[in-house]
């Protein structure tokens, strides 16, 4: 059982913050780490794997401080973002060297290849490979001393289904077994499918933490903001502000549209089409004005 | 303080196909040449030790040295290979000496046996002018890989520098500027070829025998001390 803690982190890089003030314990069992592309998800990763000192506070590893400390990664597997991997040498090989960095043999470089269902390919160059077959390549050099703790940097980038399906089944049983597996990913579906636990990081801050219902409420309770245009956009606008499902409504006389503020998602997609068949009003657009992960995640942050 | 994996990891990397190609570019020309000039002008003591020490030390081994000690680090830490090597529970200056130690054998190889080789063709190593070019090329391959490994640590331009140092730096200034010889690795590896050898007035050196040796120790374990360094705080970021 291994214990990964980061006590008040925060990281920048000249005038850029990149990981704020952030808190957070990773225990036993999978962990997702959640947030759009630039949230600092690489930075706290490469300073869980002691590849970052942090700018202030402690990252630990079972107490032991991650950066400047190669001990640890006798119980740390880490399966990075980047591509960069020894391209000349063949999976057999890559892994095998792998292992003998660990001080161990062929034997383990095999279990290993067997678990990530590579040995058919183990024999040709890296070179050659799919993206999805040096994914789980580099699964298997991080798997080859059976760690403790296993840090994946968006693993699922580039994968097929099938092998998405393969990997969450083989990352899912690591967890069962009682290690430490945390892995990034700025795809909610992806997140929810896999991890018992989530800690959502957006612009670098710690965003929201628990499980995947709750972080699901969060994410679908908050406002939405719609853009609609319609054959009569003040009656309709009158019809749907009488609903509490609407907090808001501004005739956009410029855009020649109604901008509609929602409070109640579920409620408010029911009440649209419906009112607008009552009072005969042709509905022209209606489109999310605010779908973007971006704004999705920065609600998050205000929650 | 040497790990056979990383070794193994960095040889194959620094021999593969279009590096080795490069490798041997050089070394055949400098042959070509020896044979050439033999052919042509027959054997001189005083034509041997220009050639020599003009192309094949001032030119040739501080090439070969920026190839295989910028190499033999320098793509690794580029394309983020580096870290399977760091992510383990292997010493950071394990990792430099042992990569050093493959830069120098590379550099060795891929300098010294040509040097001596065009020397034999030149004039049959008579006095000694083969093999003391041959000491000096030894001798300036250690220093070499151990600058140019460092600079693969700290700069992605490393080959750029590198190529700059050894063409502005040994090859120009150190054959025009005198204060510049006295920091030149190509002088220091003279002092040293100067008296092991009796090759006399066509193998010198500015720097005297106790000076050079001084400073290329200093110069290699410094280098290679820095770049351990360098390597135990290397920060690895992810793409953001």
């Amino acid at each position: 059982m291994t214990t990964i803690s980061i006590d008040h982190v925060s990281r920048w890089f000249g005038n850029v913050v990149a990981v704020n003030d952030i808190t957070m314990t990773i225990g036993p069992g999978v962990t997702g780490l959640l947030g759009p592309n630039g949230a600092g998800k690489s930075t706290l990763i490469s300073m869980m794997a002691g590849f970052l000192a942090p700018s202030t506070g402690t990252v630990t590893l079972d107490s032991k401080p991650t950066w400047r400390n190669e001990d640890i990664y006798k119980e740390l597997g880490l399966v990075p973002e980047r591509e960069g991997m020894y391209d000349f040498l063949t999976g057999r090989e890559f892994v095998v060297a792998n292992a003998e960095l660990h001080g161990l043999g062929k034997k383990a470089a095999q279990k290993a290849l067997a678990t990530v269902e590579m040995e058919y390919a183990q024999d040709r160059k890296i070179s050659t490979y799919s993206k999805g077959m040096r994914q789980r390549v580099k699964m298997a050099s991080a798997l080859v001393h059976e760690p403790s703790v296993l840090l994946l940097d968006e693993p699922f980038n580039g994968m097929d289904p099938r092998q998405r399906m393969q990997l969450m089944d083989l990352l899912r049983a690591m967890g069962d077994e009682g290690r430490t597996v945390l892995f990034s990913s700025h795809i909610l579906e992806e997140v929810e499918q896999l991890a018992s636990h989530i800690e959502v990081i957006v612009a670098g801050r710690h965003a929201a933490s628990g499980d995947f219902r709750r972080i699901r409420r969060l994410m679908t309770d908050r406002p939405h903001r719609y853009l609609v245009r319609s054959s009569d956009d003040r009656a309709l606008a009158a019809a749907l502000i009488a609903d509490p499902s609407t907090a808001g409504i501004e005739v956009d006389l410029k855009e020649g549209a109604l901008r509609v503020q929602a409070v109640d998602f579920g409620r408010f997609t029911g009440l649209l089409p419906r009112v607008a068949r009552e009072h005969g009003i042709r509905l022209l657009t209606v489109s999310p004005s605010d779908e973007s992960l971006e704004s999705v995640f920065s609600y998050l942050v205000a929650a | 303080m040497y790990d056979p994996t990383v070794a193994r990891l960095t040889y194959r990397a620094l021999l593969g196909r279009r590096r080795a190609l490069i490798l041997l570019a050089l070394p055949l020309l400098l042959v070509v040449i020896a044979a050439a000039v033999r052919g042509f002008n027959g054997a001189d003591d005083q034509v041997a030790a220009d050639l020599l020490g003009g192309f094949a030390l001032a030119t040739m081994v501080p090439i070969i040295g920026v190839i295989a000690g910028t190499g033999a680090i320098g793509p690794e830490i580029d394309d983020g290979s580096v870290m399977y090597l760091l992510s383990k529970p292997v010493k950071r200056p394990t990792i430099i000496v042992t990569k050093l130690t493959v830069a120098i054998a590379v550099t060795m190889v891929f300098s010294a046996v040509p040097t001596l080789v065009a020397g034999l063709i030149l004039n049959g190593n008579s006095q000694q002018i083969a093999v003391a070019y041959t000491i000096a090329a030894l001798v300036s391959s250690i220093a070499y890989a151990a600058i140019f490994l460092l600079l693969g640590t700290v700069t992605r331009h490393a080959v750029v520098f590198g190529l700059v140092y050894a063409l502005v730096w040994e090859a120009l200034f150190g054959s025009l500027v005198s204060g510049a010889r006295t920091l030149s690795v190509q002088q220091w590896s003279l002092a040293v070829a100067h008296k092991a050898t009796d090759a006399g007035d066509l193998v010198t050196s500015d720097v005297g025998l106790p000076a050079a040796v001084v400073l290329l120790l200093v110069v290699t374990a410094g280098t290679t001390w820095y770049a351990g360094r360098r390597l135990r705080t290397l920060t690895v970021a992810g793409d953001e």
